[in-house]
């Protein structure tokens, strides 16, 4: 791989840009992988840098239905934090946005990590409670949150309307160090990086069963023939229901549509996120000045990546309420994504009832943040069969009644 | 956008008149029950991606919870039926059947 540098852009533009190579090389499936990652999206991607990078397993296929960070990973709003309550979240959220601040030179590939900084708007007298606890907690925890003023809020955030006509600001939950990356770019250099260890990422190659023997993987059946492995790791997001299926066991979680949508591009107005969890909306600006907008899920299971237009209109109107200075732009793009949530909003990283399936799923409406954390663990686990920074967040804890409840405590959006 | 029509109260409207309730027919396991039964019950749902039944409530109507047969890949709804059962009518398997041949949700087919 030709490394990425200013060097490099000089001496390519020397030679009419001719002699870049591409990022990724595309092979045709070998019969045999040691380890099998069924998506090739963000965290299926990170499981499979890291497995070569931290433990030298590198023959590694990922396979995509698809195309390469199409799914959630191309689909979300790009917020990186760490400001959850439960101390597993934290230690998994924080380990991932730790490593982003670096990823762009340990990947060698630009991801546009922003730490601009995160605020959690408090709108409500519980909000203002919960948010404090969540403060505490994370001082604890080793992450650095604070809970400020509305007037700090003012300072940070210019163009906010402090005295809304439903939900005044009363405060905010502020990580300093939260911020933004582009969300290609993490799939792209993730993806570049692995096939650069000599791993397949092959795309459009869809699983359509999981071979067993023995109550162990023996291998998957895809569009382009049958593929043997070692082990198994499913990182479907939206469809894990649908691939856990094909291996004969069923996950606690449901699939709903998350949608986004963004703005005409405008000059710099704000530079930081702001949620606004009780009206219910989230915003950034983009570097091409796009106002980058979320919101919340559809109210009922679906797979249509599509959203639906009352919640477009939910989320307009809440940063209407919020940014006064919105209320005249033109909305260029919507989307939506498959969310796969869980009954405590926190993911599923484990073991299987099948010898050798582990599985990463369950990461709701914020994956994107927790995608090197995510790989870094799951990677451990697959390799090791255990990891500190995944342990608390196996299958079994629904058996067990070990939820990590960031659903209500920890003022998390939806 | 989803357009429902009420089967108590016979009005159809679009889906913010209503309120989704989850899937439908779930048998509910309580003391006495193993543990395998209990955690099915509470949280191991179809999820299905295809041919799906759940429970809705025309909120912003008569008030009243109904059933819907409904395709979570295409949001085609087979029809509503009354919540009063423990099945879907003979009437809305048909239909499924002749447009999704081969379907099956938990028991029903």
């Amino acid at each position: 791989m030709k490394r990425y540098s200013a060097f490099a852009v000089a001496r390519e533009a020397a030679r009419f840009h001719m002699g870049w190579e591409r990022a990724w090389a595309s092979p045709e499936p070998k019969p045999k992988y040691d380890v099998i990652i069924i998506g090739a999206g963000g965290h299926g991607l990170a499981t499979a840098y890291y497995l070569g990078k931290n433990f030298g397993i590198t023959n590694v296929a990922v396979l995509e239905k698809g195309w390469l960070g199409g799914g959630n990973t191309g689909r979300n709003t790009t917020i990186i934090r760490s400001n959850y309550l439960q101390d597993p979240s934290a230690a998994i959220y924080e380990k991932a946005r730790s490593l982003y601040e670096t990823m762009s030179q340990d990947l060698n590939y630009n991801v546009m990590f922003s730490p601009r900084g995160v605020i959690m708007l408090a709108q409500t007298e519980h909000e203002v409670r919960g948010y404090k606890r969540t403060a505490h907690a994370n001082a604890l925890q080793g992450v650095k949150t604070e809970f400020i003023t509305p007037a700090r809020v003012k300072e940070i955030v210019p163009i906010i309307n402090l005295d809304g006509p439903r939900y005044p600001v009363l405060g905010g939950l502020w990580q300093a160090r939260g911020g933004t990356a582009r969300h290609d770019a993490v799939a792209w250099g993730y993806a570049r990086a692995c096939s650069d260890m000599g791993m397949h990422i092959i795309q459009k190659c869809e699983v359509t069963s999981v071979r067993t023997e023995g109550g162990k993987v023996i291998g998957v059946t895809t569009n382009k023939g049958d593929i043997d492995c070692n082990k198994l790791g499913m990182v479907a997001a939206g469809n894990a229901g649908h691939v856990a299926g094909m291996a004969g066991f069923r996950l606690p979680v449901e699939s709903v549509a998350l949608q986004a949508l963004v703005s005409e591009p405008i000059k710099p107005c704000m530079d930081c996120v702001v949620m606004a969890n009780t009206v219910h909306g989230y915003m950034s600006q983009s570097d091409k000045g796009e106002m980058v907008i979320g919101g919340g899920t559809d109210g009922f299971n679906n797979y249509t990546q599509r959203g639906s237009f009352h919640h477009i209109e939910e989320t307009v109107r809440a940063l209407v309420e919020t940014f006064p200075m919105v209320a005249r732009l033109k909305m260029l793009r919507q989307w939506g994504g498959i969310v796969d949530v869980t009954g405590d909003r926190s993911p599923i990283i484990g073991t299987t009832p099948v010898e050798g399936i582990f599985i990463n799923c369950g990461w709701g409406t914020g994956g994107f943040k927790a995608i090197p954390g995510s790989g870094w663990g799951f990677a451990e686990l697959m390799a090791k069969g255990h990891s500190p920074l995944t342990e608390a967040f196996g299958l079994n804890r629904f058996y067990e009644g070990r939820f990590i409840d960031e659903s209500v405590a920890a003022g998390v959006a939806h | 956008m989803l357009i429902l029509t009420c089967p108590c109260c016979g009005v159809t409207g679009e889906e913010t008149e209503f309120h989704a309730g989850g899937e439908a027919h779930i048998k509910r396991f309580g003391p006495g029950s193993s543990e395998d039964e209990f955690h099915g019950y509470l949280f191991t749902k179809e999820n299905a991606k295809g041919v799906h039944f759940e429970r809705w409530r025309h909120n912003n109507g008569c008030g009243k919870w109904f059933h819907a047969a409904r395709c979570t890949v295409t949001l085609e709804v087979f029809g509503t039926y009354s919540a009063q059962t423990y099945e879907p009518p003979q009437e809305i398997k048909d239909k499924i059947s002749a447009k999704r041949p081969g379907w099956s949700w938990r028991e029903f087919a």
